[in-house]
């Protein structure tokens, strides 16, 4: 059978996200901001915010951990011969599912790992997140039972594969030529906040070493928030779930032991209290990650292994969190933003039509 | 009797739902799946276990794997 990938064995994803779960809240203990040690999502949409795609300037930085994710994997996957340069499944959809999902997880306020996070750090606010995450996913298996899929990628050049981690790295030299200037709103072409989560992070080489270590070990794993839900509705698989089990009560021990663990609704960081908004928000992410296979995390690891179509949806949220900050769709610790509602239901109307229209057999 | 899925291209989940399907509709047999990712080998051959279902042959195809199981 070859060589045996330990870490894509139940003990392995486990053991994954149990690193996961020690090193995020190290992350915040380092700088970055509450509850938040590691938020795909929400650094994603720093990035837009640190290239001037949006201009709310107390989300704007080139977040390091992101770039290590798509290099580990990319190492990683160069390492153990898993780099397979594919594209071409339908990429304008997985484009658009991405601005949703995206949108989605602002209007909650985190991604699902952050969701994990934040329940993990006390804040119960989490606990409507993650039903809605639930929900959205459970509405999209109902799709996948029905023949929903996006259709075939092909083989294809190694530089489609090699894009999305030279962006990567291209994002990293900009970090390096254009670094953070004490009190600066901007450094050459980045914008950098001086207030607000965007100006909270941990040392530079911190978050990128942690982001390579992680990249690594969740290309290996096959680390999948979204995948462990999925599985569990449809396959009643718990494979992938004894990983998200484990990042949560790793996290929980940790905040535990570094005096970050504060229980109750209010007074949360960065998260509000509008129980349905926690819910909908989630429910169009889960939904639209369900349709596109994978959660922000894996999106980019698989992106670092070559898939030109999960840069897409990388590609996507980024855009998503730019709509977001620009249209006021975005949620503050105040409430959702003024479009917010709108947002959620217009998505959610999309990634339906999604589902109901795209589908074929297979076999 | 022996039967073949080309899931070559498929993200995941569909090498797997393929896969389930094809193991529900067919309860025994042979069943040879093509896959092009070393996470739809993993998943593939990790559904077909928990089917009771013997995983047989796992070998380099192409730039993908093709995998054969079997059940009695």
């Amino acid at each position: 059978m070859g060589m045996k990938n330990v870490l894509a064995s139940r003990w392995g994803v486990i053991g994954v996200g149990a690193v996961i779960g020690i090193l995020a809240p190290i992350l915040q203990k380092l700088g970055n901001p509450g509850n938040m040690g590691i938020c795909v999502a929400c650094f994603e949409r720093d990035i837009a915010g640190s290239l001037g795609l949006h201009r709310a300037d107390i989300v704007q930085y080139m977040r390091p951990e992101i770039i290590g994710f798509v290099l580990g994997s990319f190492a990683a996957a160069l390492i153990f011969r898993e780099f397979r340069p594919r594209a071409g499944s339908a990429p304008i959809v997985r484009f658009v599912l991405g601005v949703f999902a995206m949108i989605g997880a602002l209007v909650f306020l985190g991604c699902p790992w952050r969701a994990m996070l934040r329940l993990a750090g006390g804040d119960l606010n989490a606990v409507l997140g993650i039903a809605g995450l639930v929900f959205g996913i459970w509405i999209g298996t109902l799709f996948l039972k029905n023949g929903y899929n996006l259709g075939r990628s092909q083989k294809t050049y190694p530089s489609v594969g090699l894009l999305m981690p030279l962006i990567a790295f291209g994002f990293l030299l900009l970090v390096f030529i254009y670094p953070q200037i004490q009190g600066e709103p901007a450094s050459g072409v980045l914008f950098y906040s001086v207030k607000g989560p965007g100006s909270m992070h941990a040392p530079l080489l911190v978050s990128l070493g942690i982001g390579l270590v992680v990249g690594v070990l969740a290309q290996q794993s096959r680390f999948c928030t979204m995948g462990a839900i999925r599985d569990l509705t449809l396959f009643g698989q718990t494979h992938l779930l004894g990983g998200l089990v484990a990042l949560v009560l790793a996290a929980f021990v940790t905040n535990l032991v570094l005096g970050q663990f504060n229980p109750g609704f209010t007074g949360q960081p960065v998260a509000h209290t509008l129980h349905f908004w926690n819910f909908a928000g989630m429910t169009l992410a889960g939904l639209a990650f369900a349709l596109a296979g994978g959660c922000p995390g894996r999106q980019l690891f698989l992106s670092g292994e070559g898939d030109g179509d999960a840069a897409v949806f990388v590609i996507g949220m980024v855009a998503g969190a730019a709509f977001a900050h620009n249209f006021g769709l975005a949620s503050s610790p105040a409430g959702i933003g003024t479009h917010g509602a709108a947002a959620v239901a217009i998505g959610i109307i999309v990634c339906l039509f999604i589902g109901f229209t795209m589908r074929t057999k297979l076999a | 009797m022996s039967t073949r899925i080309d899931a070559r291209g498929l993200s995941c989940p569909q090498p797997v739902i393929l896969t389930m399907s094809k193991i529900r509709e067919m309860t025994k047999g042979r069943i040879e799946i093509l896959v092009d990712t070393d996470t739809s080998k993993e998943n593939v051959s990790r559904a077909a276990k928990s089917k009771g279902w013997d995983v047989q042959i796992v070998e380099p195809d192409g730039s993908g794997y093709r995998i054969v199981i079997q059940k009695d």
